[in-house]
């Protein structure tokens, strides 16, 4: 295999694997940029790969082809829902927002399994027969290499990521509804003097991250696995935390840091067709994010430091 | 209202919320909650090889409960106990198979080493967050998963590929014929006696000694202890390394007491994740631990009764027990109420003494 067809090869399915990285990492960004911590993106991510598995199921045969897309729109609204459990908690409640966010992962986990075994009988779905369907890009395919590398077979839903990042960025850093996100991620106090109301706009976070969240679901339950089962979603929520933080708190470099992981992710599938990859031991490529986020952490891959008022509820009238 | 008796109502009224939000769920899923919860007494309770399985699911909960609540008590966060309960149970079963050495000795030094190796696991969140300022909770988080496929890794290695590690020398085992012969043959085994231990070395560390001093201060308030001359970096990395080891400890109770082995996981165990449960429904305290570690470990082992016997899947339990997290940790809410009662109640007092 010349390096050429590796690229080839191995692209696509790292854009693949990358996308719903990307989509929930964003998710993440707008929590964390209001003041929230969600460590919570992983239940909601088992509810998007639940419920937009379910409604496949049932509405394949009514839908066709437009069944997926419907499936993630359903999951969006349903992960937002569901991540108002977190914003009550959190933001209302004044609840510690890890110990909600680890609540929230069990909670989705084993609603999503129990409700499987009640639906279905069994610890797991069947297959969907209508998957993310995979197309070229016209006039843009035809360009030598790179054509065949990003533009050929190319899954609608990696589109969508790379638009909802550029979108993402747009939002938190050119309209005041980004400001406001930012300014009570890092001073509640001083924006809730300027009259942001604070509570609303965490709220308002929580929500975008949990239809976030749901999206990044349904499109790994859709495009890669094909049905649910408990451990369909395996810490792939928190591999997207990794981007977040890797990415420093920026869609843009989540964007960048997510495509990365997915490329890890997916050479640790199909990297034992491919020659020098197949002699990296496996477990180098599964810890190579979470070591690699430790590192950035750690200042050794350029400093990141997170929101100054992230994790800690606002409470008014407190110094 | 005294922060006492909140800190002993919030649980409680807590427990009841998750009992009754379980049994909404189950009642519109078409379930029998009744039916369900007394399948669930029968698992906890119903014979003693219930009782004896009971006891074994408590067992390395007390040791993640302790694990957490000891982070807690010094100011940080630990969600890695899963990461560091894993590698020690790596460890012990490692030192089982690999090592010959007199019944007994064999076992404690097992035990020790998981102390290390959960120990060490959580030495470099320690070190990061001292030295560098790095928040625990994305490391731990970061160290579950990269203890995760190590382990997985370590396995395959052990045993030339294959899904398990050798089963541990007798030598090791601290599970018992006799407590399994007085229990209907169930897995409890000795660990219990250990956890009771740690409970008591907990609060032996926390409350009898300079050390659990300087800790609990340097968690309270950073730049006062170091202003009283303690070290602050030091004291930090002591604390993660003693919770880590406690976590250690719980998965050696796993490698020497119930399996004798340790399997390749696809997935956590999940029992770390429930020691942060166990040690915020014990209020970080080491008794309460022991009482948060009974309620989730009986929770968790009655559970596994109630799709035979009731029909009901075993994950209405863990959908309970996030119930119950959420209820406590928005303590808050519940705390408003109760002062309220109180202060409604005081209110009708003088109104009653003024007539």
């Amino acid at each position: 295999m010349s390096f050429l067809d590796v690229l080839e090869f191995i692209i696509p399915s790292a854009i693949l694997y990358a996308s719903p990285l990307i989509i929930t990492a964003i998710g993440g960004v707008f929590t964390e940029r209001s003041g929230v911590v969600n460590i919570g993106l992983e239940g909601i991510m088992v509810i998007g790969a639940f419920i937009s598995i379910v409604f496949n199921l049932s509405f394949a045969d009514q839908l066709g082809t437009w069944t997926p897309w419907v499936g993630l729109l359903v999951a969006m609204v349903v992960g937002l829902l569901f991540s108002l459990i977190l914003a009550v908690a959190a933001v209302s409640l004044r609840a510690d927002q890890t110990v909600s966010g680890v609540a929230l992962n069990m909670l989705a986990l084993a609603v999503a399994v129990f409700s499987t075994k009640l639906i279905y009988e069994k610890g797991q779905t069947d297959s969907i027969s209508q998957r993310f369907s995979r197309f070229d890009i016209p006039v843009l395919s035809d360009i030598p290499v790179l054509g065949k590398m990003f533009f050929t077979d190319v899954y609608g839903t990696s589109i969508l990521a790379i638009v909802v990042a550029i979108l993402a960025w747009f939002v938190l850093f050119k309209t005041p509804f980004g400001l406001r996100i930012r300014s009570v991620g890092e001073h509640p106090m001083a924006a809730d003097t300027m009259g942001v109301k604070v509570t609303r706009i965490r709220y308002y976070a929580v929500m975008i991250s949990g239809a976030l969240g749901g999206i990044g679901g349904a499109i790994y339950a859709q495009a890669i696995t094909g049905n649910f089962a408990a451990n369909t979603i395996s810490g792939q929520g928190f591999i997207a935390i990794a981007a977040m933080i890797f990415g420093k708190w920026h869609p843009l470099g989540a964007l960048g840091a997510a495509l990365f992981f997915g490329l890890a992710q997916s050479l640790s599938i199909v990297g034992t067709s491919i020659p020098y990859v197949r002699d990296v031991p496996e477990v180098v490529l599964f810890i190579l994010p979470y070591v690699l986020t430790i590192l950035a952490l750690a200042g050794f891959v350029g400093k990141a430091t997170a929101p100054k008022a992230s994790g800690k509820p606002y409470i008014k009238g407190k110094r | 209202m005294s922060s006492r008796f909140n800190a002993i109502m919030i649980p409680i009224i807590s427990i009841i919320l998750g009992l009754i939000v379980g049994a909404i769920v189950m009642a519109s899923t078409g379930f029998n909650p009744v039916d369900g919860y007394l399948a669930l007494w029968e698992g906890i309770f119903g014979d003693t090889y219930n009782i004896g399985e009971t006891v074994r699911t408590i067992i390395p909960y007390v040791f993640a409960g302790l694990a957490v609540a000891f982070a807690f008590r010094t100011g940080m966060f630990n969600i890695g106990v899963e990461g560091q309960l894993i590698m020690g149970w790596l460890a012990a079963a490692y030192v089982g198979y690999a090592f010959n050495l007199p019944t007994g000795l064999h076992a404690v030094v097992a035990i020790l080493a998981a102390a290390v190796a959960g120990g060490l696991w959580a030495f470099i969140p320690g070190l990061l967050k001292a030295k560098l300022q790095v928040h625990e909770v994305i490391v731990t988080i970061m160290m579950n998963y990269i203890a995760l496929h190590v382990v997985n890794a370590a396995i395959s290695a052990m045993s030339n590929g294959g899904e398990k590690t050798p089963d541990i020398h007798d030598s090791a085992r601290i599970s018992s014929e006799f407590l399994s012969s007085i229990t209907q043959y169930s897995r409890l085994h000795w660990g219990f006696i250990v956890a009771i231990l740690a409970v008591i070395i907990m609060w032996f560390i926390l409350e009898k000694t300079k050390t659990g001093y300087e800790l609990k201060a340097v968690g309270f308030n950073k730049n006062a202890s170091e202003y009283a001359g303690m070290n602050v970096s030091r004291n930090i990395i002591m604390a993660m390394v003693i919770s880590g080891a406690f976590a250690g400890l719980g998965g050696a109770m796993e490698a020497l007491g119930t399996f004798g082995n340790i399997s390749r996981m696809t997935a956590f165990t999940g029992i770390g994740f429930d020691g942060i449960a166990v040690a915020l429904l014990g209020a970080n305290q080491p008794f309460g631990v022991l009482l948060g570690a009974i309620l989730f470990g009986g929770l968790k082992n009655g559970g596994t009764n109630m799709p035979s016997a009731a029909g009901i899947p075993d994950e209405i339990v863990t959908i309970v027990i996030a119930l119950i997290i959420f209820f406590v940790a928005s303590g808050y809410i519940i705390q408003l109420a109760l002062s309220k009662i109180a202060k409604n109640k005081a209110a009708k007092k003088t109104v009653k003494e003024e007539k």
